[in-house]
């Protein structure tokens, strides 16, 4: 779209001067722009720019301390979801908003009937969802229950429970973050069929990638301001990153290294199912010392089952374990730390940290029953204490101190007090389980720098990420993990992201890595 | 051979509709607040009020029905003050449960030795009367067990049906279903958790207390301390049983009544003159924690049970 076609278009949606504070944080600081008929934009920026509380802003989840949206010229009262509905405005949001336990049918009818009438006119919805479905490629069977569908098709029924109440506007928080490289090909198809009818987007995005691609204007957040504004066409990934971060960003320098010797080997292991997760299926996998092995696949494939076996939580049901060449007999957290393999877990809030601790509590977690911190079983605070002020200041980690309470430190700085715990231990195999997920690009940089320092000084590393630039970048071998099987290894730079993409989506499966 | 004889017997049938009936209503009423994702422990409680409320009423001199509304508007007061202190407050839902059964039981006690300071038996009302439906009473066995009871076991009977309209054919009930499964997808239709969740704490709890005035306007004729007894606990307990399904739990109410009216029974057979009267009083409690180990193994939960939902929080 020109500049000139823009103008002539219609402006559907206005935002003006949208101010909204958490406490202390400003999250959105006098934001404002214009959204016109049929237009993809893209809005960019970190995480914590501030992308998703101007969205929720914008949608009525919540309500903005000042500033004004008009949609369709209308002003829209703040803080109703269901009068941005009304508007014509459809969310589709980053965490689904679906109930697991109803239909697809359910999920999209749910509110659009007046709730004391009588019946649900369910016969009639099922035509519509028939036919939204096929005119927008967004195949998916209207009574199947949600908690059995896949990724992919959970965000189709959030994408149909929009166009099913007519929405003008689609707002799609971060919708790729979940999706293989083919599902966001489906995803993209179905936005541009969106746009041909009339419909105007906004996509929300960290992904440079895919914002050059589906946008025809990119607007960059930074620290909750709106800090450019540019036509797709005339910008680069380059510069776009420059704007998002605010500075020049280097890529991560990997030197090619002779792997060392297999520090941990797995044989044909199995692990049991947990709930709705895959077990492991006859894993093949060499730990060796020096080297980087990155898991890629789309979450819920058996990550965790592979995180959990790693750690110490599980243990195979089948086929051997060797550390060092030899099988251990009882396999448990404590004996994997003793084994000298330190964990970086997927959720820091949940199993990293302890939030109520201090900082100096939550670094020594898993050495406290040891010299120097404790001595014939009395607790050494000085010494926890001291170890915490080393983390603080080799890791760079911004805090009132080591006696405060680690719930106060923002994402960024509890993963490098976590990584400081991490590599202060000296590991000889670190599990790193999504060790950059929500982390602006700085921490990301320091944190891949660090491991890949890790790496360099002889530790093993299993990088588990759903983020496959990160894989790619940073990885010395990958495997990919699709329900529970694990992919034959595939060197730097022999698969493209495309065919890794379709390993990801279970091509090259089935029986045939057993014979690789 | 005695089992035999009493299974056989219209009386026990009877007996066990008559006894099912007030856990049917707390039971459905439990359950909508359940769906909805709120657990509401005020039940024992609000049946005592209930009771009280409606029992009162109709000493006073009012209608059986009055009393039957009056007793609903109670139980719907004191699922008021849970839904309050749950839903927009997000408070525990056990503590402020176990506190509404605590203050809706001393409210109703207190309330009774004001008004009637100097009774020591209490006074009987005269009760809901046994309607016979024509032809069908005269059916053998089942027709004195479901044709010829008083209009209260009959309403509850048609609540089940009701509730399960209500939840599965209606969009009310589908909100009420997803604000108990994901709030966040109800709030992201344009639709009220708060407004959800708190209307169906309160018509949950008026059928609770609804079942509760059963016990003094269909059952007893009177109100005396300790007569609920803990009914409202077993009806949590039935609404697991039935995994959340009004049928199911409704059957499980049935069950769980047929066995408390056999161990009346089997109290008076010769076995009785030699087993201990407890061990009988312990039957329909044992059979049901074994009928609930046995049925909702794979129950689905309310996946937002007790999980408070904060608009625009992050």
């Amino acid at each position: 779209m020109t500049d000139r076609e823009r103008d002539g278009a219609e402006v559907v949606l206005r935002l003006s001067g949208i101010t909204k504070r958490f406490g202390a944080l400003l999250a959105n600081d006098a934001i404002g722009f214009d959204l016109r008929k049929g237009e993809v934009i893209a809005l960019l920026g970190e995480n914590g720019a501030g992308k998703t509380t101007l969205m929720n802003i914008l949608f009525g989840h919540y309500t903005a301390d000042e500033g004004t949206v008009e949609v369709f010229g209308q002003p829209l009262p703040p803080g109703h979801p269901r009068a941005a509905l009304a508007a014509g405005v459809g969310m589709v949001h980053q965490h689904f908003t679906l109930a697991d336990n109803l239909s697809v049918l359910d999920n999209v009818l749910l509110g659009t009937r007046p709730l004391f009438s009588a019946s649900l006119g369910k016969a009639a919805a099922r035509t519509r969802v028939n036919r939204l479905a096929q005119d927008f490629g967004l195949a998916v069977h209207p009574d199947a229950r949600v908690g059995s569908l896949s990724v992919g098709e959970r965000q189709r029924v959030e994408i149909l429970k929009a166009l099913y109440r007519d929405a003008r506007i689609l707002i799609l928080d971060e919708p790729t973050a979940v999706l293989t490289p083919q599902e966001t090909t489906a995803l993209f198809a179905t936005l541009k069929k969106a746009v041909a009818l009339g419909l105007s987007i906004i996509f929300i995005s960290h992904k440079l990638g895919e914002v050059m691609e589906i946008s025809s204007r990119v607007l960059v957040l930074r620290h909750g301001k709106l800090v450019g504004e540019v036509e797709t066409a005339r910008t680069d990934r380059h510069r776009l990153a420059e704007m998002m971060v605010g500075a020049e960003i280097a890529a991560p320098k990997v030197a090619d290294r002779a792997p060392g010797p297999a520090l941990l080997t797995l044989k044909a292991v199995d692990t049991a199912r947990r709930g709705n997760a895959p077990g492991l299926k006859g894993v093949d996998l060499d730990l060796r010392a020096g080297q980087i092995i990155g898991l890629a696949g789309v979450s819920g494939n058996g990550q965790s089952a592979l995180a959990a076996l790693i750690g110490g939580l599980e243990s195979p049901v089948a086929g051997r374990m060797e550390l060092d060449g030899g099988q251990n007999a009882d396999w448990s957290p404590r004996a994997a730390i003793a084994a000298g393999i330190a964990r970086i877990p997927e959720d820091r809030h949940r199993s990293g940290t302890v939030a109520d601790f201090s900082l100096a509590e939550n670094a020594i977690l898993e050495s406290y029953a040891r010299q120097p911190m404790s001595r014939r079983g009395w607790m050494d605070w000085r010494a926890a204490d001291m170890f915490a002020r080393r983390i603080i200041d080799t890791y760079d980690v911004r805090c009132p101190g080591p006696s405060a309470r680690i719930r106060l430190l923002s994402g960024g700085n509890m993963q490098k007090l976590i990584l400081g715990r991490v590599l202060e231990a000296g590991p000889r195999i670190i599990l790193a389980n999504q060790p950059v997920r929500g982390l602006d690009i700085g921490a990301v940089t320091f944190v891949h720098n660090r491991l890949i320092a890790a790496r360099d000084a002889g530790a093993a590393i299993l990088l588990i990420s759903e983020d496959l630039d990160e894989v790619t970048a940073l990885s010395d071998v990958i495997h990919v993990i699709y329900e529970g099987q694990l992919s034959p290894g595939f060197a730097r730079g022999t698969k493209t992201p495309a065919e890794l993409g379709l390993w990801m989506a279970g091509q090259g499966f089935g029986g045939a890595h057993h014979a690789a | 051979m005695d089992l035999f004889d009493i299974l056989l017997n219209a009386s026990f049938w009877a007996a066990a509709v008559r006894i099912a009936s007030p856990l049917i209503f707390a039971t459905l009423g439990e359950l909508i607040c359940e769906r909805a994702g709120v657990l509401n422990l005020g039940i024992e409680g609000i049946m005592v009020a209930g009771a009280f409320a409606g029992w009162m009423t109709v000493y006073l001199g009012f209608g059986l029905w009055t009393g039957v509304l009056v007793a609903m508007l109670v139980g719907m007061a004191f699922g008021f003050l849970h839904a309050v202190l749950t839903v927009p407050f997000g408070l525990s839902q056990h503590v402020v449960g176990l506190g509404v059964t605590l203050l809706a039981t001393a409210t109703a006690y207190f309330a009774y030795r004001l008004s009637l300071p100097e009774v020591t038996s209490p006074p009987k009302i005269e009760p809901f009367q046994p309607l016979e439906i024509p032809l069908l009473a005269k059916l053998p066995l089942i027709g004195p067990a479901f044709f010829a009871q008083t209009a209260l076991t009959y309403l509850a009977f048609a609540l089940i049906l009701a509730v399960w309209l209500l939840l599965y054919r209606t969009p009310l009930g589908l909100a009420i279903r997803a604000a108990g499964e994901n709030p966040a997808s109800v709030e992201a239709q344009g639709l009220s958790v708060t407004a959800i969740r708190m209307g169906a704490v309160i018509a949950g709890s008026g059928l609770m207390a609804v079942g509760g005035a059963f016990l003094t306007m269909s059952a007893f004729s009177s109100f005396f301390f300790e007569m609920v007894n803990g009914r409202g606990w077993i009806c949590i307990a039935l609404v697991v049983f039935g995994a959340w399904r009004p049928g199911k739990a409704a059957l499980g109410a049935l069950l769980f009544a047929a066995f408390d009216a056999l161990q009346v029974r089997l109290q008076q057979t010769p076995m009785g003159a030699v087993v201990p009267y407890q061990l009988f009083l312990m039957v329909p409690y044992v059979l049901s924690i074994l009928a609930l180990i046995l049925m909702s193994r794979r129950a689905e939960v309310p996946a937002a049970l007790m999980m408070p939902f904060n608009k625009g929080e992050r």
